[in-house]
Formats: structure tokens, C-alpha cells, sequence
């Protein structure tokens, strides 16, 4: 298992009742699948909040960045990149700007 | 000792407004959830510390928040904190955000589509609960009325949702978005019988249950609706809301997209009391705690002005089930109002002197603690205020 770093949106973060980065054990390969299915593992109510429930597709709104690149249209099981993976970089969920 | 509470939903988080039972002085608790829309919240009649909410957001979807202690805590009653949430075998124990269509209706038949706006068919999708009703008599049994508009139940308190497919058996492919979406805004129940549901959807209809929800029969005739290729369509009818006096189930008043209706059985037949309304555009409608002939609604310009005529903002009540109507404005104001009362936006607590509320988009909440003869804010600068319930409290 590794750590890695993830950054919740702020609503996320009231809603799991956590704080703005968390550290979260991921078996390798670290996926960004496997790194939302252990944050959805340790707080259960982010269930459909960042994945749809039924496509379990990346929500519309919701963006995924790591070590300045954008991840969000990557495959879920794609690998992250190795500074995420070792912990030096975080992975970043983001709510998309749309409106004001 | 006599007490009110009032539940705002927001476009910015829930609050939660109290009062005795004189309803002159009000606190204001929250916002709770703050920063997500709360369509609706709504106490259970059974045990009113009991409180169900209707959490969303566009980037993050639904949460369902319960609430044991008269709305000071909250909970997402599916995913308790520090608990496993999935059996041994790897199956969840409860997903109380998890709405799932069924893929067949009660007939049997597949459920695979309804009508887009350019009238080209779309699959059902889940978008978010508009409207929460607990039920009479089980406080933990709720409804809940969803878009893509669909009605789902929760027997253990909202842990976890069932869909009741045999509502989109009823023409479901003909049904049509309103502005706001295909929504099932509407839920009433009848307290003489817990198997008779009615619903309404926008763009669809009303509709009525006599078996709990398994199957669903439009109840339509005597609506007319100029905005669709056939008039008097068995479905289709933009409706924004029903309301019943609990001791008249048979008895409906129907705000529409355009008219004001009113059944005396149940629904199998209509007829316009819209009478001298300014106009009969608007979307909330209710019914006096006491007089079962008393209703009121808040007339809206028209579909394309969503605002009071004139700048003023009036209240209408009739005492006679519509066709005559009254203007309602002391304590409202009478000059560049442009605000609108959205259709979950106006409840009755059920004191002796029946008190009325509504909430405007403009973050208004006003109570008339007379029946609507005298009206003051109880709240002034929320956000913009999708919904309105209350509670009485003996």
C-alpha cells in the first residue's frame, strides 16, 4: 500500500467531514480508480459525488489534476504519475468553473 | 405551549426558522448545507424531530441528509461515519444517495425513454430529488420525487431508495421537460387511505395511485394546455402543483402552467376557478388548515414574466374553493416587487388562527399569522428560496 496525497473541493471536504488534503492508502498500480475507490472506501458519502453512481464515469463538473497535468479525460485505470504515486505531488479533484 | 418551525430551502443551504406559537418573533438557524441547493425539506408528521433534505449540486449530485433532532444534527442516513458500508460479501449495506430507474414498468414493458423539448426521445437520467413527503403514519417510510421524473420510497428512513416503475408505464415516452426540468415536484398523500397517492410532473401531468404506487392512472381531463399539439392530451400538462384539505381527498385545487383547476373526484374531472384572478399564471397553491374552501395562491405575470403584475406582490384567497378571489397585501410590498414564489414555496401550520407562509426568489419568507390577512417577513436576505414547509409544534 502507498499514501497518497489527494485535494478535495471544498464542498467535498464538508461533506466527508475532512480536511482539505488527505492522505489515503492505494495499492499500486496507483489508478485515479483506485485512488477515488479508497476515498469513497473511507468516506462513504462522497458514494456519486465524484463518480456517477451508474456509469461510475467521472462526474461532468468534476476535474482531475496531478503534477500540472490534467487527468480528466484519462482512463480510470490509466496509471498516475509516478510523483503522485510516491507521494511528492498530490492528486487534485476539482469542481470545474462554470458560472459565477 | 405552541410553537412554529419553519424549513427554508435555498439555492445556497437550508435554514431553519422558529417561533411560538404567536409567530412574532423568529430566530434563524444556519444556513445548513451551505453553498448546496436544498430543494426541499420536509418534517414526518409521526415524529416531527424526524426531518428528511433534499441536498444537490450540479457538480456533485444528491445527497439525502435526515436530521432526528429537529433539524439541530444531520446525517446521511445510508452512510453512517466509521462504519463499514459494505456487507462481507462485498455488497453495500445502504446508499441513501443512490437513485436507480428500473428498466421495465409494472406491465412488463421496457422503460427506455422520454420526450425532449425538439421532441426527440432521451433515456431517463437521474438528476436530483425536487420534493421529499414522509409518510402519515411510518416514520420511516418516505416518497420522494425525482428528475428525470420518477417516484421512489424508503421503508427504513431513507437508507435506501426502490423506484416504483408503474408511474412511467402511464405514457412515460410523451412526457416532456418543463422549464425547470422533468421533475415530479408534487406528492400528496390521503390520510383515509395510505394506498392513494396523487402526483404531479412538469411537463407530463397529475396522476393517481390506488395501490401504494405499483400502477398509475393520468388524471387530466379538463385541463387544456395551448402550448401542445392536442389541447386536452391525456398527458402532457404542465401542472405545478396540487394541494388538498386532509379532510377532503376528493377534493383537489391545481395550480397550472396557465389556470387555476379544481376536482371533486378525485381528479377524474377538472374545471377552472381561476375567476377574477389578475392572472392565473403561478405555481404554488394551498389550502387553510381549517377551512377546507380556502385557498390561495401568489398570481405570476405570465410564463415569460416571472414576476408579481404590476410590481405588486399580492397573495389571492378565496373562501369559496376559487371563482371568487381577494387580493391579500397588507404587509407586502405593493410597488417594484419582481420577485417569484416557486411551486415547493408556500405551507399552512395548523394553529387555530391558521398561519400562511411562502418564500420568495428574492430570499423572502413572509408568515400571515391571520390567514393571510397581515403579513411580515421573517426572514429578508436569504438566497433564493426553492421551498417552504412547516411544522406545528403542540
Amino acid at each position: 500500500m502507498q499514501i497518497v496525497r489527494v485535494i478535495l473541493p471544498f464542498h467535498l471536504q464538508t461533506l466527508a467531514g475532512c480536511q482539505r488534503e488527505v492522505g489515503i492508502s492505494v495499492e499500486a498500480p496507483i489508478t485515479a480508480g483506485r485512488v477515488i475507490d479508497a476515498i469513497e472506501h473511507r468516506y462513504p458519502t462522497l458514494r456519486g459525488a465524484i463518480r456517477d453512481f451508474h456509469s461510475q464515469k467521472r462526474r461532468p463538473l468534476v476535474r482531475f489534476f496531478a503534477d500540472g497535468e490534467d487527468l480528466s479525460h484519462q482512463p480510470l485505470d490509466a496509471p498516475l504519475p509516478e510523483a503522485v504515486a510516491a507521494g511528492r505531488e498530490p492528486f487534485l479533484v476539482v469542481g470545474a468553473i462554470a458560472g459565477g | 405551549m405552541s410553537a412554529v418551525r419553519v424549513l427554508v430551502g435555498t439555492r445556497k443551504g437550508a435554514f431553519i426558522i422558529t417561533s411560538d406559537g404567536k409567530r412574532q418573533k423568529w430566530e434563524v438557524s444556519g444556513p445548513h448545507f451551505g453553498g448546496w441547493e436544498i430543494y426541499h425539506m420536509k418534517g414526518s408528521p409521526v415524529d416531527p424531530n424526524r426531518i428528511y433534505a433534499s441536498q444537490s449540486s450540479s457538480w456533485f449530485g444528491q445527497i439525502i441528509q435526515r436530521s432526528d433532532d429537529g433539524g439541530k444534527t444531520w446525517s446521511q442516513p445510508g452512510t453512517p461515519a466509521g462504519e463499514v458500508t459494505t456487507t462481507p460479501d462485498g455488497i453495500p449495506k445502504a446508499e441513501s444517495n443512490k437513485f436507480v430507474y428500473e428498466t421495465t414498468g409494472a406491465s412488463g414493458q421496457p422503460l427506455m425513454t422520454h420526450q425532449m423539448h425538439d421532441g426527440t426521445q432521451q433515456p431517463w437520467a437521474f438528476k436530483r430529488i425536487w420534493h421529499l413527503e414522509p409518510s402519515l403514519t411510518d416514520v420511516d417510510l418516505v416518497y420522494a420525487g425525482a428528475e428525470d421524473a420518477a417516484f421512489f420510497y424508503s421503508t427504513d428512513g431513507a437508507k435506501n431508495w426502490k423506484e416504483k416503475p408503474g408511474l412511467r408505464d402511464a405514457d412515460g415516452p410523451k412526457w416532456m421537460p418543463g422549464a425547470g426540468g422533468l421533475g415530479l415536484h408534487t406528492i400528496v398523500l390521503d390520510k383515509n387511505n395510505p394506498k392513494r397517492i396523487f402526483i404531479a410532473i412538469s411537463a407530463a401531468g397529475a396522476f393517481r395511485t390506488e395501490d401504494g404506487g405499483d400502477t398509475w392512472k393520468p388524471i387530466n381531463r379538463g385541463l387544456k394546455s395551448n402550448y401542445m399539439p392536442d389541447e386536452t392530451a391525456e398527458v402532457g400538462h404542465c401542472v405545478h402543483r396540487i394541494a388538498m384539505h386532509p379532510s377532503r381527498p376528493n377534493t383537489l385545487f391545481m395550480q397550472k402552467h396557465w389556470d387555476v383547476m379544481r376536482t371533486d373526484d378525485a381528479g377524474d374531472n377538472w374545471r377552472e376557478v381561476s375567476g377574477n384572478l389578475p392572472s392565473d399564471f403561478g405555481f404554488p397553491i394551498d389550502v387553510h388548515a381549517h377551512e377546507p374552501e380556502t385557498i390561495y395562491v401568489v398570481p405570476i405575470t405570465s410564463d415569460s414574466l416571472h414576476y408579481p403584475p404590476e410590481g405588486k406582490l399580492r397573495v389571492y384567497r378565496s373562501k369559496t374553493g376559487g371563482g371568487e378571489w381577494e387580493a391579500l397585501t397588507s404587509g407586502l410590498p405593493q410597488k417594484d416587487c419582481y420577485v417569484n414564489v416557486l411551486r415547493d414555496a408556500m405551507a399552512v401550520d395548523t394553529l387555530d388562527d391558521c398561519g400562511i407562509y411562502f418564500g420568495t426568489t428574492g430570499g423572502q419568507v413572509y408568515c400571515s399569522p391571520d390567514g393571510g390577512n397581515n403579513w411580515h417577513a421573517i426572514a429578508r436576505d436569504l438566497p433564493a428560496v426553492c421551498s417552504v414547509e412547516v411544522q406545528t409544534l403542540r
